[in-house]
């Protein structure tokens, strides 16, 4: 029973690499941004956080349906970027990506500033005391403190981002090898007659995904509490 | 040589201290809220001054007048806090190593060997802070602030978080360092009899003002 065929495969090769690849291109936006929040207050915050929380509220069709407003051919920024750099997202497995980044980008972010939060203060003043300049503290103290945080940040973003479904099918359609992830090829086995059992599988594989990432995530909390006592 | 003269509003609460010294351990006397850790932060550039300035072996570091702050970080000032505050996520080793490190100074094995010895730390260089007791964790950072090779080394309560016994542990090593370390200290205490074995010179601070200067004498 448990045979996945082919075309399976490449629906799920392409949920990983487009949801790898969503991952590693929001960490460091999310770092930048979980950062901005936790330390800094500034006009507008409360409007910033709400903007990056949107897409965990909105029906995600209409993030997708957004996406393609903004980012489409005709969209002023994916305009801009296929006329002058060549990079086009509509209707390819790098706008799934897109897609998948924005709706995983809340869930990336919130253990990352937690973690942020949690840092005690005192040591960042402790390593200007020993000489450390602003962006050194950064990447000495800060940044190795939050890792846990961080890495659990990516590990939440890429659950969320495997399964993404609404806004992706809104924005880059169904195209089977192209944009046509997990979610969407369950989608179109269940509609066909004989699909069920090919269904079944996807459905198996990512109940396991999904699973396996609550867990590290879970892993990745633990062994930040540990590191900020120094054991 | 540390030349202080500044003012400071916190609130309610408001701070005014001038005093000139040459001394090599300044003791800062007071009881708690007498403003000694806000004057101590201000040494460090790490709160700023509403008015007055403050000199650091010649060179002024805080000039409220001339728009002259210079950042904590380039002070090279070695700060010991009263909760030690080593990186956990670093082992002794490196916690001591870190301010040369952060400084890009070359290695000094000779003054790394002196100061681990003088503190007898040598055998604690592979553990993690969280596995120090308390005396082990203010060594360690007493340490870790000299091997940055400060010109002025502030203690802030070093021994304030420490029962009897460890701070009878803990104060001959810093007798050692006034009389090895050659560098100029203020040393923050409430306590008589810590400042009457280790400081040169006294700052009497009283609710935000200096009320006596001078020996050890007024501390009587």
């Amino acid at each position: 029973m448990f045979d996945i065929s082919p075309a399976e495969w490449t629906a799920i090769l392409l949920s990983l690499r487009v949801a790898v690849i969503a991952t590693l291109v929001a960490t460091p936006f999310g770092i930048a941004l979980a950062w901005l929040l936790a330390r800094h207050d500034f006009w507008g915050k409360s409007f910033l956080d709400a903007v990056v929380h949107l897409p965990l509220v909105l029906p995600p069709v209409v993030t997708g349906y957004l996406l393609l407003l903004t980012f489409g051919r005709r969209g002023v920024v994916g305009g801009f970027l296929a006329d002058h750099l060549g990079i086009v997202f509509a209707f390819r497995w790098t706008g799934a990506a897109l897609a998948c980044g924005v709706m995983s980008f809340p869930l990336l972010v919130r253990p990352m500033r937690l973690s942020i939060e949690a840092i005690d203060r005192r040591l960042e003043q402790a390593a200007e005391t020993l000489g450390a300049a602003p962006w050194k503290v950064f990447f000495t103290v800060t940044l190795p403190l939050a890792l846990p945080g961080v890495l659990a940040g990516m590990v939440l973003g890429f659950a969320k981002a495997i399964g993404e479904f609404g806004a992706t099918i809104t924005f880059v359609s169904n195209i089977p090898g192209e944009t046509q992830t997990i979610s969407s090829a369950i989608y179109s086995l269940i509609q066909t007659p004989d699909g069920d059992a090919a269904a079944g599988r996807l459905v198996i594989v990512s109940i396991v995904l999904a699973i396996g990432a609550l867990i590290a995530a879970e892993w990745f909390a633990r062994r930040a509490t540990q590191r900020l006592h120094g054991n | 040589m540390l030349r202080v003269d500044v003012e400071k509003k916190l609130g309610e609460f408001s701070l005014q201290a001038n005093f000139t010294s040459e001394g090599r351990v300044i003791g800062l006397f007071g009881a708690s809220g007498a403003g000694k850790s806000s004057l101590v932060n201000m040494i460090a550039g790490l709160l700023r001054p509403d008015r007055g300035t403050i000199v650091i072996d010649g060179e002024t570091v805080d000039d409220t007048a001339a728009g002259i702050h210079v950042p904590t970080y380039r002070r090279r000032i070695g700060y010991v806090f009263q909760d030690a505050r080593l990186f956990p996520h670093l082992s002794v080793a490196q916690n001591l190593d870190y301010g040369r490190r952060m400084n890009g100074l070359a290695p000094d094995p000779a003054q790394h060997k002196r100061i681990i010895d003088l503190l007898d730390i040598g055998a604690l260089q592979d553990r993690r802070p969280g596995k120090l007791s308390g005396g082990e964790r203010q060594r360690v950072a007493l340490g870790r602030a000299l091997l940055s090779k400060p010109r002025l080394l502030l203690l802030d309560e070093p021994l304030g978080a420490l029962d009897e016994e460890r701070k009878l542990e803990i104060l001959p090593y810093l007798v050692r360092l006034r009389d090895e370390a050659n560098v100029p200290m203020v040393y923050v205490s409430h306590d008589v009899a810590e400042l009457r074995q280790l400081a040169t010179q006294i700052v009497m601070l009283k609710q935000g003002r200096v009320t006596s200067f001078g020996g050890v004498k007024v501390l009587t």
